[in-house]
């Protein structure tokens, strides 16, 4: 019998689901996170999930992670010290960056400045320059090249990296001072921009490759730290990790390019409901991450998430794929406050995160945030998991009272005007991702996952049309089954930069296939059989001019067949579903891009038993709750209890262990074979 | 006569209560959609300025006009006063010219499309966009002549007029103007751009309308000036005193010689009004430096600079309006009388940003920032490369932020929101370039307990013969510190020929050949230094030594001294320090350099180039 593990590692919690390859039953655990060596609270909820699913740890065949330690080097600035060799003239590339200022007219005035991530004083520059063409205008300074490496290496820096102007185009010079620092100082890992990231935009390019030499060390140190500690509990199974595109990488090919787990956290999210939505019958789905400090929110369409070329972490824009999730500082530790110069009801972004945290957990939180305002509501009932836990109500009320007074309106309105605030925000950001992208709201489901996801999806799902809401099946640790369920995936990408009218078809396909044949041959090395890889293509188009481009999937068959008209065609469509018009102006094909997959796994979902339509043997009691501006009856049932085809009309509340569903007012919810609960309007 | 709104609905909007949870979800939804707007707009424009520095203001307004998110503030007000035509719905204004519209847009290469909305046969909103053409025709490339005597000679210059009349596409109008520019494909693209961006915010303005009720929403909005009002009023009362205030800076020459133009403002406030008065600022210019400021446009300005600098929490709209009164003489730099030449503004557009912040922190310099990079420095090179096509290239510089309150200004970025630089990757790819350097200049920034920012050396080697114009300021009259901060350095341009010589150009020329192999020394300004520099940590200072952003002669101005090694000499630095504190009169609020006489007198020496020559009006009055 095959298991897999899926392994989140939060800020708080640590999430695991345990997966039965074979029948689809899981099993999952939530244990306190443990910051200063992770892998003691991976391992206590190792063998706490063993021991409930009475499975041995031998038994585990893949051990799937998603980590935000990549993630944490950068924001932390905990990276290894980075030495940057670059082109003469350019010395602060890094410093410069895109001469960019956040914010509005006058934000320069509040915005700090930031430290580059390879310092300057660890950056040095050599002679010799590659043209925009690949070829040689001046020779490698080798001299020079010695001397700078010499300089950093008594410097002490933990890593190199090298990236020239135009490596892209022609990478020699950087591979010839690779070698030199190889010589110079052997132990120091090296990364080259031309092999990290062979496309133009010298300060893209730069910061891309610096991070990874940036978090490299770190991330090897923690896999290896993980992989010792995982086989001393004897457990032997295969450790992969989670990519910001939300496939899987080995361990090993994580520590050699760290820059695509630099997202690993939230794309663990999104894979997540990508597994729940193939068993629920549904094609495109909005994903609603709601968590204490942000809200991470995401589309799926026709079972594909949207994928962008870059990666942002904090102020750093890096150019590695990743899943389009957009984050807002909205969260169920969203402060409320009222600012006394406009006397405006403002949630977030400040955030009182799980120290103090809201009020009602009462571990010394005093100001109002969103949670708080659930709980003043009734959305959120006092005893919480089991009732090991109960919630502050009496001060959540007192916190709530302020904003009440502030605004001079009933303490009950104040509460809902928190949570319509919070709700706004959040549909803020989903209207970023879908009706921007052009894509209708109206045409999706809206999932809500994370600790508080199903408590706001429904209220979201009414603002977005977006029908029906879904609360999935362990909502609190979707992460973890999205780290089970996904797939192995690789990709590279390459600059073209040519005009569609002096372009073959032929060129391109015969670029594609080398492209093709190297990334299969790097998931044959990570154990994936040959047989199964699956590859696919991407090339990016767009009006000579503009500076974004549309990608378009695209098959080598079909590039013969159609040649490069049949790709602009439909590069035409797509603009004009994006932006409403098209131009005379000459194509360019921008980039060329390869992915290749792992196999599908086809990992079912239990089924639950039948139940008659009627939730009566769920139901934990009555309740009240204020809504629509007056207080309503309710009724609160035990999701562990429910059966497939139990009908619950709202308003009514759903707890589990981790997680609370509440189905407003005027709308009613019905339990899926495998568990799901669907809110639609009544 | 001003504009006829036709509608088909005349049913006047019923104010109802707002509850200030409505309030505020409408309030981010238009700053959602604004957002969207700017997206729509960088996504699909194509000319480099509009795409990758982001030249584009956008904004939502009232069912009247007023702004209610944006950056630059509403002229429509203005606009409809002049306006001598009906807006009924269908209708799609399109103008450059910013002698009909109070200057709206300030010079012809702004672009702007404005889209009243209708819902149900009502006006319930109007959102404009505009953004720079990067040619628009004329006697120059680029369509910026700084030696233009006249608009007539910078493009073309379109009223207002209808680019759509009642859903109608005026074809043969966007033909008529797209036969005037060099490049009709960026110039399309660009405009297409501003409709798309206008037309997806009308969207989000109907849908809300729809999802609140027509009479909520603009009731909404009027809320949500009104909000505004009351919080700037507080903030005026507060931080703006009764006794005026004065500050003034200059714009350092005309491109012909004359300079410098000096900019005056004074500042008091009478009851709960400020007024803003300009008068002592110089007449207008004969060459095009002139900036027509729209008096809305300059309030919006100061409302953003008052919440910038005391309270960043406020969200800015039109609704405090009338507390600002703002004087601006005729005639004068700030509102030349037509048809004065004005392609070349920029320079005083970005000056009133130092001359609001002067003003603004004068009695609080706490709050008060230097002198920063108050300007877009232009380049334009335009040929044929080697294979005989035809490029043209206008690039917008980078330059040195500011010394702060908050701490050291950033290097070689930029004041303007939005604006990023071009990758020199894109350049060397798309035009016959090599960057040889893109580095910061050290010791630009002006030395300060808060060091300003650096200037950016950037060194193009031209790879065809070609035709370069430069626009740039603050070459003659330094980037002033504050609060015993020292100025920022003064930007300079050299062209190294290929034959090897070396000749410095001026800051604002038209028309220079070079060949191949000329290497063009581009330098923009540091900002001024903020704090005494002697307080400054000698460690950072040696620090900032072995980065290159400053030198080891440029951290005396430190009082520093490093020894071989790059490490601080402790004792002679205090010795240092003491003598130049003890030679040092008290520590001026603002530091402004020698004075504008001394400047005159040393230019040649200090800067290669002829000192500006005191302009002479013969024509205009004296502005008063």
């Amino acid at each position: 019998m095959g298991y897999r593990l899926g392994v989140d590692v939060g800020g708080t919690f640590t999430d695991l689901l345990l997966f039965n390859v074979d029948t689809g039953a899981f099993w999952r655990h939530k244990t306190p996170s443990t910051p200063h060596d992770s892998s003691e609270g991976i391992l206590n909820g190792v063998s706490a999930i063993c021991g409930e699913a009475g499975v041995a740890s031998q038994d585990i065949e893949y051990f799937l992670h998603g980590t935000t330690v990549a993630t944490n080097a950068v924001l932390e600035g905990k990276g290894a010290r980075v030495g940057l060799i670059t082109t003469e003239g350019y010395r602060h590339i890094m410093q410069i960056a895109r001469s960019y200022v956040p914010g509005g007219l006058a934000a320069w005035i509040i915005w700090p400045k930031p430290t580059p991530l390879a310092v300057l004083e660890d950056t040095v520059t050599v002679q010799g320059r590659i043209s925009a063409a690949g070829d040689e205008v001046r020779p490698l300074d080798e001299t020079g090249a010695r001397a700078a490496l010499t300089q950093l290496k008594q410097q002490g820096v933990e890593a190199i990296t090298v990236s020239f102007i135009n490596a892209y185009a022609n990478g020699a010079h950087e591979k010839r001072v690779g070698e030199l620092a190889r010589e110079i100082m052997q132990d120091v890992p090296v990364s080259l921009s031309h092999e990290v990231l062979p496309e133009m935009q010298e300060y893209e390019r730069t910061l891309t490759t610096v991070a990874n030499a940036a978090v490299r060390p770190v991330v090897g140190k923690y896999v290896a730290n993980l992989r010792d500690k995982l086989a001393v509990s004897g457990m032997g199974g295969k450790l992969s990790l989670l990519r910001s595109d939300g496939g899987l990488m080995s361990a090993q090919k994580a520590e050699e390019h760290p820059v695509n787990i630099l997202m690993s956290g939230p794309a663990g999210g999104v894979t997540g409901a990508l597994w729940v939505a193939k068993n629920a019958g549904f094609k495109n789905i909005l994903t609603l991450d709601v968590g204490g400090t942000s809200t991470d929110v995401a589309l799926i369409e026709n079972l594909e998430p949207r994928r962008v070329r870059t990666t942002e972490v904090g102020h750093l824009s890096v150019r590695a794929s990743s899943l389009d999730v957009k984050t807002v500082g909205a969260g169920g530790g969203s402060i409320a406050y009222v600012p006394e110069l406009t006397g405006a009801l403002r949630v977030g972004p400040q955030s009182a995160g799980a120290v103090p945290g809201p009020v009602a957990y009462g571990k010394g939180g005093e100001l109002p945030t969103v949670t708080d305002a659930n709980v003043v509501l009734g959305y959120l009932p006092e005893n919480l998991l089991g009732g090991s836990f109960k919630l502050d109500r009496e001060g959540a009320k007192r916190a709530v009272q302020t904003i009440a007074d502030a605004l001079k309106i009933d303490l009950m309105a104040a509460a809902r005007g928190i949570i319509d605030i919070v709700n706004e925000n959040m549909f803020g950001a989903l209207r970023m991702i879908s009706v921007q992208q052009g894509y209708d709201p109206r045409h999706f489901a809206l999932m809500g996952f994370g600790g508080a996801g199903p408590l706001h999806v429904n209220a979201v799902a009414r603002l977005m049309g977006s029908w029906p809401a879904i609360s999935p099946v362990s909502p609190g640790v979707l992460c973890a089954l999205g780290d089970a369920t996904t797939r192995m995936r690789t990709e590279t990408a390459r600059s073209f930069s040519r005009l569609a009218n002096v372009t073959k078809a032929d060129e391109l396909i015969a670029i594609l296939k080398e492209m093709a044949t190297q990334i299969r041959a790097e998931l044959k090395s990570d154990g994936v059989a040959e047989s199964t890889i699956e590859t696919a293509f991407e090339i990016d188009v767009r009006y000579a001019g503009q500076a974004f481009e549309v990608p378009l999937t695209i098959t080598l068959e079909v590039l013969e067949r159609d040649g490069v008209e049949g790709l602009l065609t439909r590069f035409d469509a797509e603009h004009l579903r994006l932006f409403t018009f098209n131009m005379e102006t000459p194509h360019e094909i921008v980039n060329l891009r390869a992915v290749a997959l792992g196999p599908v796994l086809n990992l079912p979902a239990a089924e639950l038993p039948k139940g008659d339509g009627d939730p009566a043997a769920a139901k934990m009691r009555d309740h009240t709750l204020w809504m629509d501006g007056r207080e309503q009856a309710a009724v609160i049932y035990d999701r562990a209890k429910l059966r497939q085809g139990d009908i619950i009309p709202g308003p009514a509340i759903v707890v589990e262990m981790d997680s609370t569903t509440l189905i407003e007012t005027g709308c009613v919810a019905t339990v899926d074979a495998v568990g799901n609960i669907l809110i639609n309007l009544a | 006569m001003p504009a006829t709104i036709v509608q088909t609905n005349n049913t006047p909007f019923v104010k109802k209560e707002i509850d200030p949870v409505t309030l505020d979800i409408i309030e981010n939804a238009l700053r959602n959609a604004r957002i969207e707007m700017d997206a729509t707009l960088v996504r699909t424009a194509m000319s480099p300025g509009i795409r990758e520095q982001g030249d584009a203001f956008p904004l939502i307004a009232d069912h009247t006009g007023k702004m209610i998110v944006g950056q630059f503030g509403s002229f429509i007000g203005g606009f409809l006063k002049q306006f001598d035509g009906s807006l009924e719905d269908g209708d799609m204004i399109f103008l450059s010219d910013p002698y009909s519209c109070e200057g709206a847009v300030s010079h012809s290469n702004d672009w702007l499309v404005l889209l009243p909305v209708f819902k149900d046969g009502r006006l319930i909103a109007y959102t404009a966009m505009f953004g720079h053409m990067s040619d628009i025709g004329g006697k120059v490339v680029g369509s910026m002549p700084i030696n233009a005597t006249s608009i007539f000679e910078e493009g073309v210059r379109i009223p207002p007029v209808k680019i759509w009349r009642k859903g109608e596409y005026n074809e043969d109008l966007i033909k008529l103007v797209m036969h005037q520019t060099r490049k009709p494909d960026w110039c399309q693209a660009d405009l297409n751009a501003l409709i798309a961006s206008c037309r997806v915010a009308a969207r989000r303005v109907v849908e809300m309308a729809a999802r609140f009720g027509d009479d909520v929403y603009v009731s909404a909005t009027q809320e949500l000036l009104a909000r505004n009002h009351r919080a700037m009023k507080s903030l005026i009362a507060m931080a703006i005193g009764e006794e005026p205030v004065s500050f003034e800076d200059y714009i350092c020459d005309d491109g012909m010689g004359a300079g410098p133009y000096k900019m005056k403002c004074t500042m008091w406030r009478e009851g709960d009004k400020v007024v803003l008065d300009f008068a002592g600022t110089d007449p207008q210019s004969q060459a095009s430096i002139n900036f027509f400021l729209n008096e809305n446009m300059f309030k919006m300005f100061f409302g953003i600079y008052m919440i910038m600098v005391f309270d960043p929490q406020i969200l800015f709209n039109d609704g405090f309006y009338d507390l600002i009164d703002v004087r601006i003489p005729e005639g004068s730099l700030l509102k030349p009388k037509f048809p004065a030449a004005l392609s070349g503004r920029t320079h005083a557009l970005g000056r009133i940003f130092d001359l609001l912040g002067g003003l603004l922190g004068q009695k609080t310099p706490e709050f008060l920032n230097a002198a920063g990079f108050s300007s877009s420095p232009h380049l334009f090179y335009s040929g044929n490369d080697k294979k005989g096509e035809w490029f043209q290239l206008f690039q917008i510089g980078f330059g040195g932020i500011p010394g702060r309150p908050l701490g050291d200004g950033p290097d070689g970025h930029s004041l303007w929101p939005g604006f990023t630089n071009v990758p020199n990757e894109f350049l060397e790819r798309y035009f016959p370039l090599m960057i040889e350097r893109y580095e910061t200049e050290p010791d630009s920034g002006g030395a300060g307990l808060h060091r300003g920012g650096n200037g950016i050396h950037m060194t193009y080697r031209f790879l065809a013969s070609g035709t370069i114009s430069i626009h740039d300021d603050r070459w003659f009259v330094p980037p002033w510190g504050v609060n015993g901060g020292e100025p920022g350095k003064r930007a300079r341009k050299i062209l190294e020929k290929a034959d090897g010589t070396s000749v410095i150009i001026g800051n604002k020329v038209e028309d220079v050949q070079v060949i191949e192999g000329d290497q063009l020394h581009f330098i923009t300004w540091g900002g001024g230094g903020w704090g005494d520099p002697y307080d400054r940590d000698p460690a950072l200072v040696a620090k900032e030594i072995t980065q290159g952003l400053v030198t080891v002669e440029g951290a005396k101005a430190y009082g520093v001294i490093v020894n071989d090694k790059g490490e601080v000499d402790a004792g002679s630095t205090d010795v240092l320090r003491t003598k130049l504190r003890g030679e040092r009169r008290a520590v001026p609020l603002f530091n402004y350099g020698p004075g504008i006489e001394t400047l005159r007198a040393n230019c040649v020496v200090e800067t290669g180039l002829p000192a500006p020559v005191q302009p002479v009006w013969t024509t205009v009055e004296a502005a008063e």
